[in-house]
């Protein structure tokens, strides 16, 4: 340990450490709009500045390591008022149209400027002209708002493994694109919107489908459901400024009904489902002699990473249909024979973590007969607006429960909003497909938590089954790698795009904060620590919708509706 | 692949990222231009990511991105060429062929291309076609220059 002086007071820390770890760990804030930590520092924003004693200018505290004796002055007037100018010099050339901008009110560009007190324009340059990039079915790229601070190409790069985008041009004509600066759609991009997630300003943003939905609930015609993710119900609060990680099911179900939705669904429900079919189709490859290691095919942005960068896993991928796209289809064949109503006026709404689930929704493999599955995909964001622009007050609203038969799910489906919660809830059914027995102890601890890859061996009757559940598509390349190394102990691979899973998926609350992250995955674990049945083939719904309709997992009917097929796609890479 | 790249990159066997711009310069040296095709087979060879590779041949002006045209226009930027307007001249330039300097026209016949000095300081401001010279070039005359080349074009077409 080593001492420093901040502020004139006297502070311990670890010799290495960078002054802006510091102060963060001591409750300073110093502003940053470049700073991702975990992620090297690049040092690109300059508003972390600080006065070291003795040290020429000012030094940019994310990227300046602490020695014993420093003594830092991180609220200076010099140091102020350089970061005011910074704030001034970027809303020089910035389109400056907060009230039409989706970040008004959540911007760090615009929160910067009023806490640094920017009252006048006094710097006004030329202002950006570029066109906005919307031909992407998940993301929107308005290179006008962006201030280049790089971390969106720093979280598809080296978070992600995937670098679609990058830095383009020189000097002031520096801009943010892809390969020829074309289109996001034909790019490498796999949709996961965690650039969304960094992106300080309005630069990146979700491409919204609250009007086809509003029109949709204002059609008479038109028999409008919906259906929410697992980790949804506990991020929501967030965008209402309840505490983190709380959950919010009942009232979201309460507001999804007066916002006109005629049934309330849990895709979690479907996620049991999903469950039986991919632990069945993990059973049948292993004693048929089937491809391994399986992996699994819930994650959109997954899919198109595997599609683009390791067609010759394609087999690998498990062939069920994500919970999102199994509800969709049994909405509009079982659901919507049993009630009678015809297929066609149905109109399926999914509230998703998720932007990549925009595109999943739009992909042709996914619908019967030229129908949809679903119709529409709403981010956690998206929803919260809906409800604002409605005028619900979530805080004084009674908890409902959801429709059935789709509402009931068991916690396994619901830890699907969490990375290594896919894996556990198919051991706990694969072990009683197994064996015949229900697990003693369904709680797997190897698979929880934030670790990027999480590993175990577990003994089920005979078998050794060994498990992986990574997130992260960096991480998850380096499983990959490690099998086409030619790794032979592994049976089953869970993969989640966004680092920690769901709960962190490029369609929730803006900002990646770790403390929500942790709140929300507590938050999970506690619903299913709480719960009366933990197992999804448990969910007596799910029974009486293979009794009633589906037969058994894998057969005819389950592999016409709820199993597709994968092939690989071709872009410059 | 096309060969010419294939033999570029055989050339550096177990070339790492740094040897990224002598491969962009060969590459545009031998076939003109940076091609599509070049930079997957160079993302490929380098195991870099092809996002990467065209945000490094950006921040540089040599390299184009699509073959020159028949007839290759360079206007001088230098400070000699700017003194006496070679910025209007080549906004002129863009306005009449209707396109970027890095690009060519979509006939193929007219590609544009912005250097620092030509070592003709005396002749400023000046252009070059096909190596050229046109000299004291005022941008109302541009028109004219540029038509003789499609005159000439249009005669050897007949």
């Amino acid at each position: 340990m080593i001492n420093i002086e901040v502020n004139n007071r006297q502070v311990k820390s670890n010799p290495g450490e960078m002054i802006l770890t510091v102060l963060k760990r001591e409750g300073i804030k110093v502003p940053t709009l470049c700073h991702l930590s975990d992620l090297f520092p690049t040092g690109a924003c300059r508003l972390c500045v600080v006065e070291v004693e003795g040290v020429p200018g000012l030094v940019p505290s994310c990227a300046f390591p602490v020695r014993d004796g420093m003594k830092i002055k991180t609220h200076s007037p010099r140091a102020i008022r350089a970061r005011k100018t910074i704030i001034e010099l970027l809303l020089a050339n910035h389109p400056d149209d907060c009230l039409y901008c989706v970040r008004n009110g959540n911007c760090d560009l615009q929160t910067l400027s009023e806490e640094l007190g920017v009252r006048e324009r006094r710097y006004s340059g030329k202002k950006n002209e570029y066109k906005v990039d919307t031909s992407s079915p998940s993301i929107v790229r308005d290179p006008a708002k962006c201030i280049l601070c790089g971390k969106c190409v720093r979280m598809c790069e080296e978070v992600q493994g995937v670098s679609a985008i990058d830095f383009i041009n020189r000097g002031s004509k520096t801009i943010i694109g892809t390969v020829f600066n074309e289109g996001l759609n034909i790019s490498s991009c796999i949709n996961c919107g965690q650039c969304i997630a960094v992106c300080p300003t309005g630069a990146l943003r979700e491409k919204s489908n609250i009007k086809e939905v509003m029109d949709a609930l204002n059609d008479p015609t038109k028999f409008v459901v919906i259906q929410h993710a697992p980790s949804v119900s506990v991020t929501l609060g967030e965008e209402f400024g309840l505490k983190m990680g709380q959950d919010v099911m009942g009232i979201m179900t309460a507001a999804m009904r007066r916002l006109g939705f005629k049934r309330v669904f849990d895709t979690s429900f479907s996620a049991d489902l999903t469950i039986m079919e991919e632990a069945s189709e993990l059973v049948y490859r292993i004693q048929n002699g089937g491809k391994l290691p399986m992996m699994t095919s819930c994650s959109p942005g997954w899919i198109k990473f595997v599609e683009e960068f390791y067609p010759e896993f394609i087999e690998n991928l498990s062939t069920c249909k994500s919970p999102q796209q199994m509800m969709g289809a049994i909405i509009k064949s079982f659901y919507a024979e049993k009630q009678g109503i015809d297929p066609k006026t149905i109109y399926s709404v999914a509230v998703m973590p998720c932007t990549a689930k925009k595109f999943e929704a739009e992909r042709p493999e996914l619908s019967q007969g030229g129908i949809p599955d679903i119709d529409a995909v709403l981010t956690t964001r998206e929803l919260a607006r809906m409800i604002k622009m409605r005028g619900l007050d979530i805080r004084n609203m009674e908890p409902e429960g959801a429709d059935s038969p789709f509402g009931e799910r068991s916690s396994a489906g619901k830890l699907f909003g969490v990375s290594g919660g896919v894996m556990e809830a198919a051991v706990r059914t694969a072990y009683f497909l197994i064996t015949g027995k229900e697990m003693e102890d369904v709680k797997v601890q190897e698979l929880r938590g934030l670790e990027g890859i999480k590993e175990v061996h577990l003994n089920i009757g005979d078998l050794k089954l060994g498990i992986i559940a990574t997130s992260g598509l960096g991480n998850a390349r380096k499983v990959i790698e490690q099998i086409k190394a030619g790794r032979k102990d592994i049976h089953f691979i869970e993969v989640m795009t966004c680092p920690g899973g769901c709960i962190a998926g490029g369609g929730q609350p803006y900002g990646i904060n770790m403390d929500a992250v942790k709140s929300r995955m507590k938050a999970l674990y506690e619903i299913d620590r709480d719960s009366k049945n933990r197992t999804s083939h448990n969910n007596r719904f799910i029974k009486k919708l293979y009794e009633e309709y589906l037969e058994k997992p894998l057969s005819e009917k389950s592999h016409h509706l709820l199993h597709t097929h994968y092939k690989k796609r071709d872009v410059l890479k | 692949m096309s060969t010419v790249v294939e033999t570029i990159l055989s050339n550096h066997p177990q070339a790492k990222r740094d040897s990224l711009i002598p491969i962009l310069q060969e590459v545009q040296e031998m076939e003109g231009f940076i091609s599509r095709e070049a930079i997957a087979s160079i993302g490929k060879h380098l195991n870099l990511p092809t996002s990467k590779i065209y945000g490094v041949a950006t921040f540089y002006n040599q390299f184009r991105f699509q073959n020159v045209g028949k007839y290759h226009v360079m206007v001088c930027r230098g400070t000699a060429c700017h003194v006496k307007g070679s910025a209007k001249v080549l906004e002129a330039v863009k306005r009449e062929l209707k396109i970027e300097p890095g690009t060519t026209s979509r006939d193929g016949l007219f590609s544009l291309e912005i250097v620092a000095c030509m070592g003709a300081c005396g002749l400023a401001p000046v252009i070059s076609i096909n190596g050229e010279f046109h000299a004291g070039v005022e941008p109302d005359k541009i028109k004219g220059i540029l038509n003789a080349y499609r005159r000439k074009e249009s005669e050897n077409v007949k």
